[in-house]
């Protein structure tokens, strides 16, 4: 705070007296920026506006690809149509489910992890390679990967292992199918939590760990009073950024389980792709998207709201 | 009471050697500082009485107890770094008490210990206050604090004042003094700046290549300097030295012709010298007069002089080209390029021998 008045001192009284015989051509040359800038912004408020506004048209009209021609008015008949289906209620709580699962079991085992690979071992740089590799592999081969060479009840890499044991091999994708994305999906978004974590681990300051240790500090205190309180920034940005990504997980569960079985691993986002372009039902999945913005926009601000003060936060 | 003896220390970092065996005794109350170039291992040393580095071989004993083994937090030390290395997301308040939170003392007396410290380091009105919210010099004594709250019996300073400004070092390096004064416990102080040697020690240890080179008190390292090396390390502005050979000696005294002009015969107890043996003559820049070069058998041309109001500093080369620094009075005023003589005081030179050892003065040598 203080460094900014005292910048601020200076700088605005060598300002002033350039103000009058500026004014005018500062005023030029914003028009010109102005100007200048227009077609990006045009283009992306286009960008913008038309998807949005023609969504909000087809969630209010009767719009089902299958009866051409029957479009009209409806009102809100839509969203009452997808907020009471069986299935909002269940792609409401699948979706919760799935981010916080995700966000728990990547940021804990990402601390971890990041904090075993921060020791100096032989050949870490190659593991560190290989922890971050997931992360390149795009949605929809990761989930084939686990579908077929996992996962498969037959000849699948966890059913060997069952088999060696005497186990009858486990069909994950009938028997625990929610967990089953959340473990595909947790792989994917597991190397990103490393990257974060383990960069920011190398800038602990090794001085403070120190002395911490002469006043007593065991590996435990440690960790909760020095290395946790330094990753609350990292994680804050790896919570954020992975819910953005996560609220719209689509191809792991298109690839695997279609939304099966039953309601038990949509989410909002396949719901809407299951109404559009399952059901042909243009009107209640445009209403269904909306509702999503609505969410996402929910969840955005509270995030911020938690996560956002201990980023613009001075360290 | 806290008496620390170290016993043949060895530290190595794979094939190079950092301590190659150090012995030392430091006592109860005393103020040591360790000095030494940089690399000379005057930190590794301090680290490894703390226990942050572990030791090769040899060992350090605090009250005859064998603790060169033991773990950082059960030496009862307690250490200021050079960074401070103040825990960034706690208060002053709690940066003191950590330690005596995990050491599971009662409230009410980590409250009076962390008001006492803050009373002795002036620190109440930021017991509240994040550290980023502080100033160079006010990290500082939150560091010292944390170290006086543990009541350890030795506190280890590892660079403390390189952070800060001249003038707020000059300061703390009073303040450290009479922290010392007033606590009367054992403190151990690495640092390169030899004015905080010289001023803040009982006892200097100026090591160099990861070996003690001399022990002693500042005026006596100051005064008679087991060698060259030392003779060249105390001191502002550094002694200045010129080669010569001798030319006659007797059982108190020795008389050099210098290499390039004059002589000098210094009271000095040179039994292991020769006629003919090669010498350095050292001296101080109080000890050289500046006169007429037609009064002095050694002249010279006036480099560069340094006034700095209560002194000025003349730069000599001599013939030889080496550079003679000589304190006058501030002053004096002379010119680049003059001819000027040199008349060194014969009784405060330094000897040294071929290998840099310096040669005792005789009335050393009979106390």
């Amino acid at each position: 705070m203080k460094s900014t008045a005292l910048n601020a001192g200076p700088a605005s009284a060598a300002a002033e007296p350039m103000q009058d015989s500026r004014q005018g051509g500062i005023r030029k040359t914003s028009r010109i920026n102005r100007f200048m800038v227009s077609p990006s912004v045009i283009v992306l408020a286009l960008w913008m506006v038309v998807p949005l506004s023609m969504t909000i048209y087809f969630s209010l009209i009767r719009y089902n690809l299958l009866y051409p021609g029957d479009n009209e008015f409806v009102g809100l008949e839509n969203f009452q149509f997808f907020v009471t289906d069986f299935g909002f209620m269940a792609g409401m709580s699948n979706t919760l489910l799935l981010v916080g699962s995700v966000l728990l079991i990547t940021v804990v085992l990402g601390v971890l992890i990041s904090l075993l690979v921060n020791q100096a071992f032989w050949g870490r740089g190659i593991v560190r390679i290989l922890l971050i590799s997931p992360f390149f592999i795009m949605p929809t081969v990761n989930a084939l990967i686990w579908k077929n060479l996992l996962l498969h009840p037959v000849s699948g890499v966890f059913a060997a292992i069952w088999k060696f044991f005497g186990a009858t091999p486990i069909d994950w994708f009938s028997e625990f199918p929610l967990f089953s994305i959340i473990m595909i999906v947790s792989w994917q978004w597991l190397p990103f939590a490393i990257l974060l974590l383990m960069t920011a681990l190398q800038s602990l300051d090794q001085e403070q760990q120190e002395a911490a240790r002469l006043d007593g500090a065991g590996p435990c205190a440690l960790f909760f009073h020095l290395t946790l309180p330094h990753l609350a920034r990292p994680i804050a940005v790896v919570v954020m950024i992975e819910t953005i990504f996560l609220l719209s997980i689509f191809a792991e569960i298109f690839t695997t389980t279609g939304g099966g079985p039953g309601y038990e691993t949509t989410n909002l986002a396949y719901l809407i792709y299951s109404q559009a372009l399952l059901q042909f039902d243009v009107g209640l999945a445009s209403a269904g998207g909306l509702i999503a913005v609505v969410l996402a926009n929910i969840a955005a601000f509270f995030l911020v709201r938690l996560i956002g003060k201990s980023l613009t936060e001075k360290q | 009471m806290a008496n620390l003896t170290i016993k043949n220390l060895k530290k190595s970092f794979e094939a190079t050697e950092i301590l190659k065996g150090i012995d030392l005794e430091i006592k109860d109350n005393e103020f040591v500082v360790f000095v030494g170039p940089s690399g000379c291992g005057k930190s590794t040393l301090l680290r490894s009485i703390a226990g942050l580095e572990e030791v090769t071989s040899g060992h350090i004993l605090l009250d005859h107890k064998e603790i060169t083994d033991l773990a950082p937090a059960k030496r009862n030390l307690a250490m200021v770094f050079q960074s401070y290395a103040l825990y960034p997301h706690m208060s002053v308040r709690k940066n003191m008490s950590f330690a005596l939170e995990l050491a599971k003392e009662k409230k009410d007396v980590i409250n009076q210990k962390v008001a006492e410290a803050a009373r002795i380091l002036e620190l109440e009105p930021l017991l509240d206050r994040k550290p980023k919210e502080l100033s160079g010099g006010q990290r500082q004594r939150v560091a010292i604090g944390r170290a006086i709250v543990r009541q350890p019996k030795v506190f280890l300073f590892d660079e403390p004042l390189s952070n800060l400004d001249a003038a707020l070092r000059v300061q703390m390096r009073l303040e450290l003094a009479r922290l010392h004064h007033d606590l009367n416990a054992t403190m151990i102080y690495v640092t390169h700046d030899q004015v905080e040697a010289m001023t803040l020690a009982d006892k200097v240890v100026v090591l160099r290549h990861g070996q003690i080179e001399q022990v002693g008190t500042p005026l006596e390292l100051y005064r008679n300097p087991a060698n060259r090396f030392v003779a060249g390390f105390l001191g502002m502005p550094k002694m200045s030295f010129l080669p010569g050979t001798v030319t006659a000696l007797d059982a108190s005294s020795v008389t050099v012709e210098l290499t390039f002009g004059g002589s000098v015969t210094l009271p000095a107890a040179g039994e292991h010298l020769r006629r003919g043996s090669e010498v350095t003559v050292g001296v101080r820049p109080e000890n050289i007069d500046l006169v007429d070069a037609s009064e002095a058998s050694l002249t010279g041309f006036m480099d560069i002089a340094e006034n700095l109001g209560s002194d000025t500093y003349c730069y000599v080369k001599t013939d030889g080209q080496e550079t003679l620094t000589v304190r006058m009075p501030g002053n004096f005023t002379c010119n680049y390029g003059d001819r000027i003589g040199l008349q060194l005081h014969a009784d405060e030179c330094h000897l040294f021998d071929e290998h840099g050892n310096a040669i005792q003065k005789p009335t050393q040598m009979a106390a």
